[in-house]
């Protein structure tokens, strides 16, 4: 059922970019929006038996290349992009996608090779794979990385499922993965899917992980500690070397979730803290296009006592220079996704690598982190800052200030959209009550960061004086705040004639 | 601004880093590049590929190679499309929201099925989803049935998700039509199976009985899963979902996506109406606003990680939506005769190919069941040497089926679509003709 | 104002007894935590439940939470209207919200193990200080 009949926008309706129908809508009798050439052989008939043969699918549209291009030309008016502006999402790391990244993805060459070729027809793809894989070595300071993982919560279980592997060599998978209450929620998810058990590690009052319940929750039971790195407050875990003693002590591995890599990219290594493994995502810290949810790439690097376990097959090279898939892995855990991974994805992040070199690199970390600190100074004064311990990339705030006036961090995020401002993250990490987690990146100039600050001041003052207009914020957007109850109760998942 | 924070340098930011870890000196990498020095290296790389750009190819298995309309890149470099993130908010999102429920739409409509989602990785993942959500549905039974012309890349990597999981996978192979033994799946089917997952068409080529499998899976109540790798198929072969299907997935790279070595791709999954509580993924739904205006929402959000953690139905965070874009503009463009006619032409030119290549002597088709664009055929020679001749005549002839089937080393699996002109074709068999002759010499 | 003639779990259930008996659903306080309800998921008729274990969940638009059972026994009845109207366990969560009913196998051990209405008062100013 749908909910509402749209009208078909006349001349007497204004054209506001929300009365946009949906495609299906559009759909009139014969109209085409592609042209094959002409069949150039004999029609055949009766090639597929009666039961399996189908005509053209009734419902479905009718439209021309013009109706597609002005129909998605209009919807994507009513997004956002970073492309127009600041998107402080926290843990997201929103920077600019060089559009050198896009060109390169597009050379014939690499587009249209096809990932079943034998070796030698793809020396290219294969130089190309190896490549980011020793770029991104130094990078980590790790002896391997899998480029297989096509997301970040597909390399968490990667490196959850080598972990496992290990474990079980020695002859005890064992049971609980532990994970600090202020991680993503992909971490445990992946934990299960690998087979174990979760046991919530709980902050301290720095919001970072105490090393005497660390202590005392490492047994021989446990298999290893995710640990995100700085931590999703934006909060460095000084104390990780320690950490990796005490695991490694026990016999347990320490992961490391590299969502947050932009925070010291080139200032250290992921290896170098006793690490043994980690994903990073190369649509955050390495700049691949988020496209509204994906593609992106999450490699794996590990120590050298995982590099048996990897994912199957791995990119070598001969000594005279030629690439070759090796197959013969006999303690890997097998393959994560047909064929090699996002390839497209690679490709754009080494394009963004080789453009940044080593001191590029360097300083997008020293300016994601200047940006912003300078936030949470220019902001501190208004909103609550939950814990005191040093910002690196991102910040967290709390609504607690305003509350008072009976208004909330969900309202704050739908006000700020009425300001220009996609919200940053709001109610995560959990162990913060109505969180606001900001992370500038090192794209923002100045002028940003300060319209950005200008705008969260004045919703503050909003909140004391004219606290209904934020609660019923937004008021300028293309919708306004949608009725969610409704769209799980009677869930309308698709158009239906 | 280091003012405003009040330290005197950048360096102080970053004290809580100890300062053994710290690095003092730049990383070994090359770089920085102008755009200029970045072209050279990345032209030269693709060079030294060999691929569809130089050569006439004919490779499926799993990634082919089909038209992409112009307008479809257009679109997707606009800005608001390219660089846009999940869209959590929705008030500013509304493009790509409405865009996804569309393509959820798209995708119903082609399978027929109830409920579809906004992507998964690819096919693969989505098979392994479909695999945990089957096993979620079907309490206490550890079995599953995957037929074995399912494409082997995807039962590997489902073996490598359920490896700790205490699932079994009960492998069914083939008759000498190349669809799945009947027989063999009738024996297999027992108590403890909780799913059985054929391809269609298989890695064969060959168009399974939809009917004849459902109709033994219903015996002992087990999920039906239909994957579908080669996504074009939907224009002119019956959907799963008209023949009883529980779960349908696969692969939408046949949709307009370059094969771009093997990603980025776009995995989809459509279900009964009555499994949508356990689907992985981002769902949207429609609603209205306080306005009373129609809009899309993300929903269903509970079973995701985000909120439901360590019982989520699934890990997946990130997507391919961007690459959903793309596929659901090729829908749109193509619509509904275009699906048909691009189907049709795949139908076509393939039985062309086979027909062609049946007259060179010694050449014979491996599997007599019927196909859709994808066939293997036989000759008295090692695939690998017949395939190396082609490419010495610029022919990326097909995929040696050996590799993925031990004992098949003299079959070649050959993809054909709506790009292939009638000369080409000619031009295949006249080369294979060629190749076979300085075989037998 | 929490009934007084029912009992409360520390999960937020109540269960209110007549005879061998109980009526199970959540009280106001966890529906107000939750938020607009949108689906809950209730054991089948016949299955036996016990005290503290899983029985079932229930989503709001942002949430998601697990159901445990006050009290053990065998499920009697299910409210079928909560199918199509899960909002009736915010708008009346004693009455027309309830979810289950259970012929109760050790009420007089399990029932005394429950909070009253005071204690659950209590309980709950306890909770939302924090």
């Amino acid at each position: 059922m749908t909910i509402t009949e749209q009208e078909p926008a006349t001349a007497a309706v204004p054209r506001g970019a929300s009365r946009e129908g949906l495609i299906f809508e559009h759909s009139r009798p014969g109209r085409r929006g592609y042209r094959l050439p002409p069949l150039d052989v004999r029609e055949q008939k009766d090639l597929l038996p009666r039961g399996l043969m189908r005509e053209a699918i009734a419902d479905e549209v009718e439209v021309s290349e013009v109706d597609v291009i002005r129909h998605f030309t209009r919807l994507s008016k009513l997004n956002v992009s970073i492309d127009a502006g600041l998107y402080p999402l926290g843990s997201c790391t929103m920077k600019h996608n060089p559009r050198l990244n896009e060109e390169m993805a597009r050379t014939p060459g690499f587009a249209l090779s096809h990932p079943l070729q034998p070796d030698h027809q793809v020396q290219g793809d294969l130089e190309l794979i190896w490549t980011l894989e020793q770029t991104l070595k130094a990078i980590f300071g790790m002896p391997r990385v899998t480029l297989q993982p096509v997301a970040g919560a597909h390399g968490e279980l990667t490196g959850i499922l080598m972990i496992h592997k290990a474990l079980s060599r020695t002859g005890n998978p064992r049971k609980y993965i532990l994970i600090p209450d202020s991680a993503h929620g992909t971490n445990p998810a992946s934990a299960a899917f690998a087979g174990y058990e979760i046991r919530e590690l709980k902050s301290n009052s720095r919001g970072t992980v105490d090393l005497e319940a660390l202590e005392q929750a490492v047994d021989k039971d446990v298999a290893a500690l995710m640990l995100t790195v700085p931590n999703t407050l934006g909060v460095f875990e000084s104390d990780i070397r320690k950490m990796a003693e005490i695991l490694h002590g026990q016999g347990a591995y320490l992961y490391c979730d590299g969502a947050n890599l932009n925070a010291f990219v080139g200032i250290a290594r992921p290896g170098d803290m006793g690490i043994d493994v980690m994903h990073s995502n190369l649509h955050k810290t390495f700049s691949t296009p988020h496209g509204g949810g994906g593609p992106g790439a999450g490699p794996v690097g590990v120590s050298e006592r995982l590099v048996p376990f990897l994912p199957a097959p791995t990119v070598e090279r001969r000594t005279d220079g030629s690439f070759y898939l090796e197959f013969h892995r006999p303690d890997s855990i097998g393959r994560m996704r047909a064929f090699n991974g996002n390839f497209g994805v690679l490709l754009r992040a080494l394009t963004y690598i080789r453009s940044m070199g080593p001191d590029g690199l360097r300083r997008i970390a020293q300016i994601a982190v200047l940006n912003a600190n300078y936030i949470r100074a220019r902001l501190k004064g208004t909103y609550h800052l939950p814990y005191e311990a040093p910002s690196l990339h991102e910040v967290v705030f709390s609504d607690r200030n305003q509350t008072a006036h009976d208004v909330h961090t969900l309202d704050i995020a739908k006000r700020l959209m009425d300001y220009g401002f996609h919200p940053p993250t709001i109610y995560f990490p959990l162990i913060v009550s109505g969180a606001l987690m900001i992370e500038p990146t090192e794209s923002e100039p100045k002028e940003e960061l300060d319209a950005f600050c200008e705008a969260m001041l004045a919703i503050a003052r909003e909140c004391a004086e004219r606290p209904e207009l934020v609660r019923s914020a937004p008021h300028t957007t293309p919708v306004r705040r949608l009725d969610e109850a409704r769209a799980a109760r009677q869930p309308v998942l698709r158009w239906r004639r | 601004m280091l003012a405003v924070i009040g330290v005197d340098s950048i360096d102080r930011l970053f004290e809580s880093i100890p300062k053994d870890v710290q690095l003092d000196t730049p990383l070994d990498i090359p770089g920085p590049w102008s755009e200029i020095e970045a072209r050279r290296y990345f032209r030269g790389l693709a060079a030294k590929n060999k691929t569809a750009a130089d050569h006439v190819s004919f490779l499926g298995g799993g990634a082919y190679a089909h038209s992409q309309p112009a307008c479809v890149d257009q679109l997707l470099l606009r800005a608001e499309f390219l660089t846009s993130y999940t869209p959590y908010q929705p008030e500013v999102s509304q493009g790509t929201l409405q865009s996804i429920f569309e393509y959820q739409t798209h995708q119903c409509l082609l399978t027929g099925l109830d409920v579809a989602n906004a992507s998964l990785y690819d096919g693969s993942t989505a098979l392994c989803e479909a695999v945990l959500l089957a096993e979620r549905v079907v309490k206490n039974r550890t079995k599953v049935i995957i037929a074995k012309s399912v494409h082997p890349h995807y039962t590997e990597t489902v073996r490598t998700y359920v490896q700790n999981l205490g699932l079994e996978i009960v492998e069914v192979g083939w008759t000498s039509d190349g669809r799945v033994d009947l027989e063999a799946l009738r024996k297999a089917c027992t108590g403890g199976v909780f799913a059985v997952a054929v391809q269609s068409p298989n890695f064969l080529g060959v168009l399974e009985d939809y009917d004849a499998v459902a109709e033994v899976a219903n015996t002992i109540g087990a999920v039906k899963i239909a994957v579908v790798a080669e996504a074009t198929s939907f224009g002119i072969v019956t959907p799963p979902g008209e023949h009883g299907f529980d779960v349908c997935v696969g692969e939408g790279q046949a949709w307009g996506i370059p094969p771009s070595f093997g990603g980025p791709y776009v995995g989809f999954m459509v279900v009964r109406d009555a499994l949508k509580r356990h689907m992985p993924g981002r769902l949207v739904g429609e609603t209205v606003d306080v306005d009373g205006r129609r809009a899309y929402v993300l929903t269903l959000a509970t079973r995701e990680q985000h909120i439901r953690r360590g019982k989520a139905t699934s890990n997946i965070c990130t997507n391919e939506a961007l690459i959903a874009l793309a596929a659901n503009i090729y829908l749109s463009l193509m619509g509904k005769e275009g699906l048909r006619e691009v189907a049709m032409h795949c139908l076509q030119k393939a039985a062309y190919l086979r027909d062609r290549l049946q007259t060179i002597s010694t050449v014979t088709i491996a599997f007599r069941g019927p196909v859709y664009n994808e066939f293997v055929y036989r000759t008295p020679f090692p695939a690998r040497e017949i395939l190396l001749d082609l490419e010495h005549q610029k022919i990326l002839g097909g995929l040696p089926l050996g590799e993925f089937y031990p004992g098949h080393d003299n079959e070649i699996l050959v993809a054909v679509t709506e790009l292939h002109s009638r000369e080409q074709l000619d031009q295949y068999a006249k080369a294979l003709s060629a190749a076979v002759a300085r075989g037998r010499r | 104002m929490t009934p007084e003639d029912s009992r409360y779990a520390k999960s937020h259930e109540y269960v209110h007894v007549e005879g061998d008996i109980g009526t199970i659903g959540i009280t106001d306080y966890a529906q107000k935590e939750l938020g607009d309800v949108v689906f809950v998921e209730l054991p089948q008729v016949g299955t036996e439940i016990e005290q503290g274990d899983e029985m079932g969940s229930i989503e709001s638009v942002k949430a998601v939470s697990e159901l445990f059972a006050p009290v053990s026994g065998e499920v009697v009845e299910v409210n079928e209207a909560l199918a199509d109207k899960p909002e009736l366990v915010n708008t009346d969560p004693y009455g027309d919200g309830w979810m289950i009913k259970v012929k109760m196998s050790a009420a007089a051990d399990e029932i005394e193990e429950l909070m009253t209405a005071d204690d659950y008062e209590d309980y709950i100013r306890a909770e939302s200080g924090r």
